[in-house]
């Protein structure tokens, strides 16, 4: 429905915050949703103190992947690696603020899984990390 | 003959259904399964009623009943396809399966490491991964005839293949996503030239316009009920009697089996060689009743009512320059209108469109490899079919001018 495309998505989609690739980066990863083609790749970097301090996603895929990715990264910022590893899918529909079929949560679940592939060094991003 | 349009759709009852509401379904999304009308679902629910029970073994009426069911729906596909026996005609779970079936059977018991299998670029899933699992398993080799930039197969290229001699070549009769008619004639009688059997994947034409199997002459064709009015679950894998009859079982069980001792059996003859287990009977039943329905309508009416709307829809959707329309010309297509809106992810567009009650598909379709070729992450499908009309295209333009509104 319309819903799913509130303006704030919209405006997170058409003008994202955080677009872009960090040089250098403490944490780096990428994955993709199969079933669309949707793909993130996140870069992060972390101040001394164990929080983040910047954060950015490159990609492409539908507006929900997209502006929640971005929703995610402004999110995180100041936050420390055990923040992330504590969010989960809730966190995201939060930031939202918008209701998700199935189809379309793995859309919006894409960049969390992501980030928090590259937070745990993992060597591959796994649904579990977003249950 | 020209559909009667409002009575067709008075016959489908889904179609009256609200997605929302106040807000009535348009559906686009026939090439991934059609709708069904009111006489096979009747078909199905009266064989449940009152026939139900199992094929082929007892001897009480519901069995007998129930078995003649089931083969006067073989008779009745046999037909529709000019098939010169229902030995040609094997009960599949589908196109897929279908196809599978020929890559385990016929393709082992023939085919050998180095030998050439030529396919398209605009192949569905269904007609690749088998080849490639025998690429792994047997070392055959694959090749591709391209599209050109129109998205018609390059028949130069096509011909510079088959002078290398395939053993076998495999193409979609009309393509899921571009909609282009393959000329299937002409090239099963090249490839038979060289002696190359051939298989057609037609679970996009048989729904959609007259197939005649003596007329393509394939060696194989393979098609599916759902897309043409009948139930999920079944299809039909067709072949030449004499191909048939040379190949070894698919999968072993019940009713494939003339005769089974502790450690050997002899298959049964054709075509329940092929058909392993209980099938699906209620489905086969449907099916018959969906091949009565298109036999009454009459395939070249469904053909030339789906010709004028993709005609209308794809001389619409020209007019924005926004919106990428993929595929041929209107004379090589079928009723499959694929498109790209500059800067919005298909996804994107298909949600806002359901919102408007207007059902697409959007992603790859199945068919992966055409959309790198195409260089597109995806695509946006809307597909049509007997109950389909204009208005529903000026629903659907209506819905692609707000989607661009909102997101481009």
């Amino acid at each position: 429905m319309d819903d799913l495309y509130r303006e704030a998505i919209i405006e997170h989609y058409k003008n994202p915050l955080h677009r872009g690739r960090l040089d250098p980066h403490d944490i780096s990863f990428a994955d993709s949703n199969p079933l669309c083609g949707d793909h993130i790749q996140i870069d992060v970097r972390v101040d001394g103190s164990g929080r983040i301090s910047a954060a950015a996603f490159d990609g492409h895929g539908c507006a929900i992947s997209q502006a929640s990715a971005d929703l995610l990264l402004d999110s995180v910022l100041g936050k420390t690696l055990d923040d992330v590893k504590s969010m989960g899918r809730q966190y995201i529909l939060d930031l939202l603020g918008i209701e998700l079929g199935p189809v379309r949560l793995k859309c919006a679940l894409l960049g969390l899984k992501v980030l928090k592939a590259g937070v745990y060094g993992l060597g591959e991003a796994s649904d579990a990390l977003v249950e | 003959m020209e559909l009667d349009t409002a009575a067709i759709r008075s016959q489908f009852p889904i179609l009256t259904r609200e997605v929302r509401p106040g807000v009535p379904l348009v559906y686009m999304d026939s090439a991934a399964t059609s709708q069904k009308p009111r006489a096979v679902i009747a078909a199905m629910d009266g064989f449940y009623e009152r026939t139900n029970a199992n094929i082929h073994r007892g001897v009480h009426t519901l069995a007998e009943e129930a078995t003649a069911l089931y083969e006067s729906a073989r008779e009745r596909i046999a037909r529709f396809i000019g098939a010169a026996s229902t030995r040609e005609v094997v009960f599949t779970r589908g196109t897929t399966e279908s196809i599978n079936l020929v890559a385990h059977t016929w393709a082992r018991a023939n085919l050998k490491a180095g030998d050439l299998v030529v396919l398209t670029e605009m192949e569905h899933h269904s007609n690749l991964v088998p080849w490639h699992m025998l690429v792994s398993e047997m070392g055959v080799q694959l090749e591709f005839v391209p599209i050109t930039p129109e998205g018609l197969l390059d028949l130069e290229a096509y011909r510079t293949l088959l002078s290398r001699n395939p053993k076998l070549v495999a193409f979609v009769h009309a393509s899921n996503v571009l909609g282009t008619i393959n000329p299937a004639v002409e090239m099963i009688r090249l490839a038979h030239q060289v002696g190359a059997v051939t298989l057609v994947d037609a679970a996009q034409s048989a729904p959609h316009f007259p197939l005649s199997v003596s007329e393509i002459q394939a060696d194989f064709i393979a098609f599916s009920a759902h897309k043409m009015c009948g139930p999920t679950g079944i299809g039909v894998l067709y072949g030449k009697e004499d191909l048939l009859e040379g190949m070894p079982p698919f999968l072993g069980g019940g009713d494939m089996i003339r005769e089974v001792k502790l450690r050997s059996f002899r298959a049964n003859s054709l075509p329940h060689k092929f058909e392993a287990g209980t099938p699906a009977i209620a489905e086969a039943v449907g099916f018959g009743a969906a091949i009565d329905y298109l036999s009454s309508l009459g395939m070249a009416a469904v053909e030339k009512h789906e010709r004028d709307i993709v005609n209308y829809a794809l001389e619409r959707l020209a007019s924005f320059e926004w919106l990428r329309v993929l595929g041929p010309a209107a004379k090589y297509r079928s009723g499959v209108v694929a498109f790209a809106m500059d800067g919005v992810h298909p996804h994107d567009v298909a949600q806002l469109l359901d919102s408007r009650g207007i059902a697409v598909r959007a992603g790859h379709h199945c068919a992966q490899p055409l959309h790198e070729r195409l260089n597109l992450p995806a695509s946006t499908r809307a597909s049509f079919y007997l109950y389909s009309t204009r208005s529903e295209v000026d629903a659907l333009v209506a819905g692609l001018q707000h989607v661009h509104r909102l997101m481009a």
